[in-house]
């Protein structure tokens, strides 16, 4: 057996382990598309705020791929070709395969304004990205932050602790707006303001121009101009769907992202997708979402594998979890904490001292969604209760009473205790 | 053969002996809130159960962790963080069904039960048996695993 895998990110590097554990003589082939070693980019933040090296970035450790006889390849796959079951690679070689995964991953989208492909402006995305802005952004340099969606705030931590002055322009009306609502938007930019970080919400970028020899001048359509040592572009990603659009011949079923069914195979046979490129089916809804995170990345990584090696297995859906920590105040929504229709719901508030618990219940009067500000710990439960999908019974009325009873709620209605 | 936690709520007193045993084993300090392991206590019921980290096969929060930070200690079958290797991300925090891995923001790395090495803390104090370490296929353990079964969104999955 002969398994190819495009994209050595957390899901193509987990499906590259998953198969190897089952399949002891197949040829595993993971192509990575960038000449570094297989490295992690959220781990991306923490390098620019020196927390670590470039090391720490490294998915795995040195050797490791050749320890389970994955034969790493540094190239990209340009096209799959699923009439001839060849994919096409970036140096113009061909390769067969018996089965493939595409984990191509996502790449950083730009909203159409003119001046972002000039020296200065970078996205946030990989390795070469984070030394170009580590090279700018230096004690007292001007930066300016477009985007302050879930990237641009992990990133304007790391901005804010290299010393820089930082000025954080958002389109929409909030902060965050993809993970958490008014209030703990507005929660997370009055932390964000007190710490001395300029935010502006509403604010869209219209032109970018050069000012002088070494800065910019990014023009609002307000008609503010603020001026910058470095443009960090941050306005969201979109599934990298090149190698299953460049081909000819069989075209595979995409939406917004590759379509999967529920064991992650693609509309050609002995194609499969897992991790940010893929649409896949919502854990709740059942309709095709791309949520585009690590925990998603690596199910999915893990269920294509046991269907490639001939290990039937579903994937139960994706639930969107996302946790933020934003110079000190840390953020988490799960679930569709905007709630969902016939639904119940309880929102604790307390915006003096940062905290912030909403719970979404749906009509059968189980958990379906949440947000939380500062909360103090065991805050993996709003999961638990959520995917296990447990009835909370007497518990629904008890935490709307008092909605930080979530970790009892789940020990009572999940684990058996109570 | 491994060992595991087998915690029996109907024996727990509510002392609380195991989270300052786990608080001052870890972080030198009787402080409940920085214990690993936690009692609930449900006054409705008259009813306690102490609640830790089962070491569950699927380890979410191994997979979750984009820097191998979280790794299988081989002599104890613990899930256990590596301090160097944590960039505190949190991704674990919520991966984590179970909210039995935390934040701790004093180091800025995330803590866990890591069975002490071997010999956990928690249950050399427990004074009534209701939190012992024995062989890992007795069946109070079992029925933690059950637990985890049920937030197992790869419930289905045969591997």
């Amino acid at each position: 057996m002969r398994y190819l895998i495009a994209g050595a990110g957390p899901a193509g590097v987990v499906a590259a382990e998953t198969l190897r554990r089952h399949d002891h003589s197949a040829t595993i082939r993971l192509f990575c598309g960038e000449q570094e070693p297989v490295y992690s980019r959220m781990a991306i933040p923490y390098l620019l705020s020196n927390k670590i090296d470039e090391r720490g970035t490294w998915l795995r450790e040195p050797g490791h791929f050749e320890t389970l006889a994955v034969d790493l390849v540094h190239q990209r796959v340009e096209t799959v070709e699923p009439d001839h079951h060849t994919v096409v690679l970036s140096d113009g070689r061909r390769e067969t395969y018996d089965r493939m995964l595409i984990a191509t991953g996502a790449r950083p989208v730009s909203p159409p304004v003119p001046g972002l492909d000039q020296p200065g402006v970078h996205h946030c995305w990989t390795l070469a990205d984070a030394r170009a802005i580590a090279a700018r952004a230096r004690p007292g340099s001007r930066v300016v932050l477009m985007g302050a969606g879930f990237i641009g705030c992990i990133i304007l931590e790391a901005l804010v602790l290299r010393g820089v002055r930082l000025t954080v322009l958002e389109a929409e009306d909030r902060m965050v707006p993809r993970m958490l609502d008014a209030t703990a938007g507005a929660m997370l930019r009055s932390w964000c303001e007190a710490k001395g970080v300029a935010i502006h919400t509403d604010t869209r970028v219209q032109a970018v121009e050069p000012m002088g020899a070494e800065a910019l001048a990014v023009h609002c359509e307000q008609g503010t101009v603020f001026p910058a040592d470095l443009l960090v572009v941050a306005t969201g990603v979109a599934p990298n769907l090149d190698p299953v659009r460049n081909g000819s011949g069989a075209t595979l079923r995409t939406g917004r992202g590759l379509q999967v069914d529920s064991r992650q195979q693609t509309s050609a046979p002995d194609v499969y997708a897992a991790g940010d490129v893929c649409e896949a089916a919502d854990w709740y809804t059942g309709e095709g979402a791309v949520y585009a995170i690590q925990p998603v990345a690596v199910e999915q990584g893990r269920i294509a594998a046991l269907n490639m090696c001939g290990r039937p297995a579903r994937y139960a859906g994706a639930l969107p979890m996302n946790v933020l920590d934003t110079l000190g105040l840390v953020t988490v929504s799960f679930g569709h904490w905007s709630g969902v229709a016939g639904g119940d719901s309880v929102r604790q508030s307390d915006p003096e001292h940062h905290r912030y618990l909403r719970l979404e219940f749906d009509p059968q009067g189980r958990l379906v969604g949440a947000i939380a500000v500062g909360l103090p710990g065991h805050v993996g439960v709003l999961r638990g209760l959520i995917q296990s999908g447990a009835p909370l019974g007497p518990w629904q009325a008890r935490l709307k009473q008092a909605p930080g009873r979530i970790a009892e709620a789940y020990v009572a209605r999940v684990a058996g205790g109570g | 053969m491994l060992k595991a936690l087998s915690i029996l709520p109907d024996k727990c007193t509510g002392c609380m002996q195991c989270e300052l045993a786990c608080s001052y084993e870890h972080e030198g300090v009787f402080n409940p809130a920085r214990s690993r392991i936690r009692v609930f206590h449900f006054h409705d019921e008259a009813r306690y159960v102490p609640y830790t980290c089962t070491q569950c096969a699927e380890a979410w929060c191994q997979t979750a962790c984009p820097v191998e930070a979280i790794q299988v200690n081989p002599a104890t079958g613990a899930k256990e963080v590596l301090d160097n290797l944590c960039v505190g991300c949190k991704v674990c925090t919520i991966a984590c069904p179970f909210g039995t891995v935390n934040y701790n923001q004093a180091t800025g790395k995330v803590i866990k039960c890591d069975l002490c090495g071997g010999d956990p803390a928690c249950a050399r104090y427990c004074p009534t048996g209701a939190i012992t370490y024995v062989d890992a296929d007795l069946t109070a353990y079992e029925r933690m695993r059950t637990w985890a079964a049920r937030t197992d969104t790869q419930a289905q999955a045969t591997a």
